[in-house]
């Protein structure tokens, strides 16, 4: 077996927000390389750069250094498709609109439109509400919309920005399990970012530690449990227990650390 | 034992609830029906009996007579036909461009940086007070009546079109973006519909104004309308048929306003 190759290369990124005369170093000097089907978590504090980092691999955002690069498999699939943290379900759009929305823009074929969008409407259990617009729908049920909206549209890697973070304890543990099943059918390349170590150590299979001010790579772990994975075996595993208090651990020291470094850098 | 106490105390106690609040919804039902009857009924007696000029303020009754006899003479349908149609042309011609400049406003910021100053300057001026000018330019026929009330449909429409885009949530922009929108998508698909309850209040806002336009509009220089019907009859002191006009403001305003209430309801069926 050859070394797999990277899906996704990111060569030295920065970031800078200009505030006024202020600037902000959101992100520096980020390297990393993601393989093909590897699900990775970037982890760490909230204003790390985390949600800058996705928002440069899915075109939303221009890194001020670096570059990154995405190998295409197939030329007639998207590159990206994010889910977003505050989910970004359309609300004049049905339930059912907002999954075909990828799929529509790119003038596919109505048939498989409406195939697609009707198996990721199945396996969320959506099908009920497809008619419904966003409005009458619980937050749980609208971040599944978001969800099947990203994996209907098929791309080449999954970008996911604390997709549960505005959940309730239950429907996170439920809509976790429900997307690492989903994603387990085809195992595309997933950079998923949370803050949360619990879900972390869940759903990945490489968790990268990131520090704030500035936004920088300070650590990774593998995960090497067994998958299909559920929230119970997760919880009752005792070395697991052990993960997460190294993480903890990690992370607390960056916490403490950038208390005391952190001065804004005038500009 | 507590609860097979408490259950029939509670369920009594809500049917009172339940039968007071129904009270309360009746009585005010009730008032709100008989205001318009109350003052009509005041109206007329004080017309009756002379207490009131009975020239400037007719009975209702006979304000009701002559309402049918105009129905029946034919010349109800002239003035409310023509009325009805230079509002509407007026309308279509100040809201289409209206939604498109403000479409385009709220899209491009170098459209909204050129055309917000040249709006800004020319709203506050009442379209009555350029009607000279608008006769000067269109003459004393239908297009003069008909551009003014498109002027002044225009604005309202046209600054709430651009701003109900200017208001959509950033989100949906990233969304549109990063499933790969086409510039034509992206308009048709979310700064359109995204814009669309604000700019239906716009809408509604320029109905509101066109017909108090029309009315005056046509009271200065028309030959027929319901506009010239009020003014006209005023200066030949008949008193019945102004107030059939003012009648028909206010059946024509009120229907207009249930119109576009439907027509939001129709097209914002997500909010
Ligand atoms: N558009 C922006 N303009 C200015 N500063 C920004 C902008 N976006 C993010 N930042 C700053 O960059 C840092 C990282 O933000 P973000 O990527 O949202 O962090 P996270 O997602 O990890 O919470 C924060 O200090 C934030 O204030
Ligand atoms: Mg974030």
């Amino acid at each position: 077996m050859h070394a797999p190759e990277a899906k996704i290369a990111i060569e030295g990124i920065a970031k800078v927000f200009y505030k006024k005369k202020q600037s902000i170093l959101a992100l520096q000097d980020i390297t990393l390389r993601i393989r093909d089907g590897e699900f990775v978590t970037l982890l760490g504090p909230s204003g790390c750069g985390k949600t800058t980092l996705l928002r440069i691999l899915a075109g939303l955002e221009k890194p001020s250094a670096g570059h990154f690069d995405v190998r295409r498999t197939d030329e007639q699939k998207p590159l990206q498709s994010m889910i977003f943290q505050e989910n970004g379900v359309i609300p004049w759009m049905t339930v059912e609109q907002n999954v075909a929305f990828g799929l529509n823009l790119r003038k596919l074929p109505a048939k498989l439109v409406k195939e697609r969008t009707h198996y990721y409407l199945e396996k969320t259990g959506l099908t009920p509400f497809a008619k419904l617009y966003p409005k009458e729908l619980s937050g749980g049920m609208k971040q599944r919309v978001s969800i099947a909206r990203a994996f209907a549209n098929d791309p080449e890697l999954l970008l996911m920005d604390e997709p549960f973070a505005a959940l309730d304890e239950q429907n996170k543990f439920i809509l976790q399990e429900e997307l690492l099943r989903i994603w387990e059918e085809h195992r595309k390349t997933v950079v998923f970012i949370t803050h949360s170590i619990d879900e972390a150590i869940l759903v990945s299979d490489r968790i990268v530690l990131m520090s704030a001010h500035p936004g920088r790579i300070v650590a990774e772990k593998r995960i090497d449990l067994p998958r299909p994975r559920s929230v119970e075996q997760i919880r009752s595993d005792p070395g697991m227990a052990q993960l997460f208090v190294e993480i903890w651990n990690h992370l607390q020291r960056e916490v403490q650390g950038a208390r005391s470094e952190f001065k804004p850098c005038k500009g | 034992m507590k609860d097979g106490f408490a259950r029939p105390h509670d369920e009594e106690s809500a049917l009172r609830e339940w039968k007071s609040k129904r009270r309360a919804r009746i009585v005010q039902q009730t008032l709100t029906g008989a205001s318009p009857v109350f003052l009509l009924a005041v109206w007329e007696l004080l017309s009756r009996t002379e207490l009131i000029d009975s020239r400037f303020f007719p009975a209702p009754t006979s304000i009701v007579g002559t309402f049918f006899d105009m129905i029946a003479s034919g010349e109800m349908l002239s003035h409310v036909s023509i009325s009805l149609l230079r509002i509407a042309a007026g309308f279509l011609l100040g809201t289409v461009p209206a939604v498109m400049l403000g479409l385009m406003m709220g899209m491009y910021r170098p459209m909204k940086a050129f055309f917000s100053p040249l709006l800004m300057a020319l709203m506050p001026i009442p379209t009555l007070a350029l009607m000279p000018i608008i006769v000067i330019l269109f003459g004393i026929g239908e297009g003069s009546k008909i551009v003014t009330i498109a002027g002044s449909v225009f604005f309202p429409v046209v600054i709430n079109t651009a701003a109900g885009v200017a208001n959509i949530d950033r989100i949906y922009i990233d969304v549109a973006k990063n499933y790969g929108a086409s510039p034509k998508a992206f308009f048709f698909k979310i700064a359109l519909p995204g814009a669309l309850p604000v700019m239906m209040e716009g809408i509604q806002m320029g109905q509101a104004i066109a017909l108090l336009t029309i009315v005056a509009a046509e009271m200065i220089g028309a030959r027929e309308g319901i506009g010239y019907l009020i003014w006209s009859s005023y200066k030949l002191f008949l008193f019945e048929p102004m107030y059939v006009g003012l009648i028909l403001i206010s059946f024509f305003g009120y229907m207009f306003s249930l119109l576009l209430r439907w027509l939001k309801n129709r097209l914002v069926p997500w909010q």
